[in-house]
């Protein structure tokens, strides 16, 4: 555990810029490549890199399995939930335009809302089962 | 606002009940909110089914982006109906489940398996109700995953094995199916299954076109266990959890025939017509090694699951027999075999898993008299089989006399005649489990026996009172599969 | 010449049916568990190809409109096998848990062992 010190050191440096990362990543998806699937998938690599550094057991301290549990049916609930509202508001199921007054920008916030709820479900999903399959037969 | 939104609802209401079911965590709170949603489903599909057969067909453009493009949910006559069976299927159990599954599941997992079961119901509910080829895939893989999951779940270890098995086979026929889609829309360059067909004319015989319906009809084949491409069944079927077992046996192969009834008449329609591809012959032949092959070998097993399980991939042959007649009396006796053989089978699962739930085992040795003790259950389950053997009065007996009719319309006697002569084989394997229930002496298992509370009685009471009333009242199931068979004819022609 | 001209020119073709029976050789002909699903993702993964091939359009550039642009990529197939990417993935690892189970249970992932082991019961 003494020689893994260069590690540490690197994954302290690492680990908030993966989490910008993944939230530029995020936010960025409105207007070029990006959204919610990829950065689900950085801020899922950044816990499992951070379990791979420290162990198991430090990352399940800061991310415990029970909401990691329960970030996967959040986020679905977050994109149903927006369809659901859609619905309510005498459109279509999932048409984002009437969320705010004007029709483009209902659209923008209806997919940032979903992105949202992908990217909640998604590092969800990926760290529920690096947890599963790392904690077997401990 | 409501009647508007029935398609979307159909699929999002089950999706929503999954989700709170994993946050609830309390397996009697999620069979709760599983109750109440499969509850409220049957009345939006009978909304959907009314609606149809007064203005014709919906369509219903998710997010609002109009058809060709977008995502539509498209029903007619011959998907509000399956809507219809899947949803009432899927409420009828749910009563039923309660009990059978606080016996088989561990309680940390029974909201997961609630929340699974929605999933299956919502990706299930989600292929019949799209009119776009990939969401179909998309929903397939959902109710699909879902299966294996709670095949998985089975008390059994073989069941782990039977699961990995029906995902290595039930992957590759999705992928037929995506493969077959894929090429379809290079011809076409749409995915939307009514732009499809009518893009699909001048180009019928073409060799992608060709090519990917023979990937379309493997792939689905795989899906809805025709024949030769069974052998992911009856391991499923035998080694799940009892709920699991009857609402697969009763829904998912189901959906698997709606769709290539879909791909036959609907998109593939002219192809399919034109007979560049002996497809209904290839069937038509399946259909026969199904219905006798695997009555057959249903008559050797001892693992009463197992032996009805090959019964059902008998009892889908019939259904694809009724497909590759295709004419109006064949069609609507595949169609109504659809309904009637998940009224059955339903019925004859549920009463197996009391009697599981009860002493614990399925094997037909462990199953001696225990008509004596559970005389309502088995009496039940004896009803059920004799709509299986097809006896009048029966719903059983309705299908296969639209089929035979079908047969004879062709002038095909020795096919009206190999039909009877295959519902022979089924009197000697349901006549061998009535023997063993009724009149062996009873076994050391049966003795612990008794009837199953009234929550799991009353279901499997009221499927087999659907099997006799559906056996004389024909005009609901019969007439709207004859509507069903003209709307699918017409896009054939 | 046409013939070996008209090989040539599909070879994105010839790429996709030689992953695709491949991958479906693999899960057929080997018993080992793992090695199956490694089989499965190589056939799934032909498919992928299969979409996206013909989605590129010679000349053309990624479809965001633009006045110097007339000819754009098609976006869909793109759309489309990212979701098929996404169900491949929930496929591998409901997959893997199904072994890791199994090997928990039976003590072995080659199927031959298990089934050989399952014929007494």
């Amino acid at each position: 555990m003494k020689l893994d010190v260069i590690f540490r050191v690197a994954a302290k440096i690492f680990i908030p810029f993966m989490l910008v990362f993944a939230l530029y990543v995020q936010f960025h998806g409105d207007f070029g490549p990006g959204g919610g699937f990829q950065a689900g998938v950085v801020a899922a690599a950044m816990v499992i890199f951070y379990a791979i550094i420290f162990g198991l057991d430090a990352a399940q301290k800061i991310f415990p399995p029970r909401i990691i549990e329960l970030m996967v049916p959040a986020g679905v609930a977050i994109f149903a939930g927006v369809g659901v509202a859609s619905l309510f508001l005498g459109n279509d199921y999932l048409d984002y335009s009437p969320l705010m007054h004007d029709p483009v920008h209902g659209q923008h916030i209806g997919i940032l809302l979903v992105e949202i709820g992908v990217l909640v479900t998604v590092a969800g999903t990926m760290v529920a089962i690096f947890y599963s399959f790392i904690g077997r037969g401990r | 606002m409501i009647s508007a939104n029935l398609p979307a609802l159909q699929v999002v209401l089950p999706l929503l009940g999954a989700v709170v079911c994993a946050f609830l965590q309390r397996g009697v709170y999620a069979w709760g909110v599983a109750l109440i949603v499969t509850a409220t489903m049957p009345f939006v599909a009978a909304g959907l089914l009314i609606q149809v057969m007064d203005g014709g067909p919906i369509s219903y453009a998710l997010g609002g982006w109009a058809p060709p493009v977008g995502i539509e949910y498209r029903v007619d006559v011959v998907n509000a109906f399956l809507l219809l069976l899947v949803s009432l299927i899927g409420a009828i159990i749910m009563p039923y489940a309660k009990a059978s599954v606080e016996k088989e599941i561990p309680a940390d997992r029974q909201a997961w398996f609630y929340a699974i079961y929605l999933l299956c119901l919502c990706g299930l509910l989600g292929m019949a109700i799209t009119g776009d080829a990939f969401n179909v895939f998309v929903f397939m893989e959902v109710s699909s995953l879902a299966a294996y999951a709670l095949i998985a779940m089975g008390r059994d270890r073989r069941a782990l094995l039977a699961a990995y098995q029906y995902l290595i086979m039930g992957t590759i026929g999705a992928t037929f199916y995506v493969i077959g889609v894929g090429l379809l829309y290079s011809m076409t360059g749409t995915l939307n299954m009514a732009d499809m067909a009518s893009r699909l004319g001048g180009i019928e015989s073409s060799r992608a076109v060709l090519a990917a319906m023979a990937f379309l009809t493997v792939g689905i084949s795989l899906k809805l266990a025709l024949f030769p491409l069974h052998v992911w069944l009856p391991n499923a079927y035998a080694y799940a959890p009892s709920i699991a077992t009857v609402f697969l046996a009763a829904t998912a192969t189901k959906v698997a025939v709606y769709l290539l009834l879909r791909y036959f008449f609907t998109v593939l329609g002219t192809v399919f017509a034109q007979q560049s591809l002996p497809i209904a012959e290839i069937v038509m032949l399946l259909s026969l090694a199904a219905m006798f092959g695997a009555s057959i070998v249903a008559v050797f097993q001892e693992n009463v699951k197992r032996m009805l399980a090959y019964s059902s991939v008998a009892q889908i042959g019939y259904i694809t027999l009724g497909i590759a007649l295709v004419n109006q009396s064949g069609l609507t006796g595949g169609i109504v075999h659809l309904f009637n053989h998940a009224l059955m089978k339903g019925a004859l699962f549920m009463a197996i898993g009391a009697v599981f739930y009860q002493i614990g085992s399925v094997r037909l040795a462990d199953l001696a008299g225990i008509g004596k003790r559970m005389p309502i259950t088995m009496g039940a389950f004896a009803l059920a089989g004799l709509s299986i053997i097809g006896v009048p009065g029966t719903v059983g007996f309705i299908s296969k006399w639209y089929l035979v009719l079908g047969a004879l319309e062709h002038g095909w006697w020795w096919l009206a005649f190999l039909i009877v002569a295959s519902s022979l084989i089924s009197v000697v394997y349901i006549g061998r489990l009535v023997e063993v229930i009724w009149f062996k002496p009873v076994s050391a298992a049966a003795k612990r026996a008794k009837e199953p509370p009234l929550s799991m009685l009353l279901p499997t009471l009221l499927l087999v009172a659907a099997t006799l009333y559906f056996g004389f009242d024909t005009s609901a199931t019969a007439g709207i599969a004859a509507m069903a068979a003209d709307w699918l004819l017409v896009g054939a022609r | 010449m046409d013939l070996l001209q008209a090989i040539v020119a599909h070879y994105n073709h010839w790429i996709i049916i030689f992953l695709m029976v491949s991958g479906l050789y693999i899960v057929v002909a080997r018993g080992n568990m793992i090695k199956k699903l490694v089989g499965l993702g190589l056939f799934q993964t032909s498919v992928y190809l299969l979409y996206l091939s013909p989605g590129k359009i010679l000349g053309g550039t990624p479809p965001i409109i633009s006045a110097q642009f007339s000819v754009y990529s098609n976006p869909l197939p793109h759309v489309l096998i990212l979701t098929a990417i996404v169900v491949g993935v929930a496929t591998l690892a409901l997959g893997l848990a199904l072994v890791v189970r199994i090997n928990e249970a039976f003590g072995t992932i080659e199927e031959d062992e298990i089934f050989a082991g399952e014929e007494d019961e």
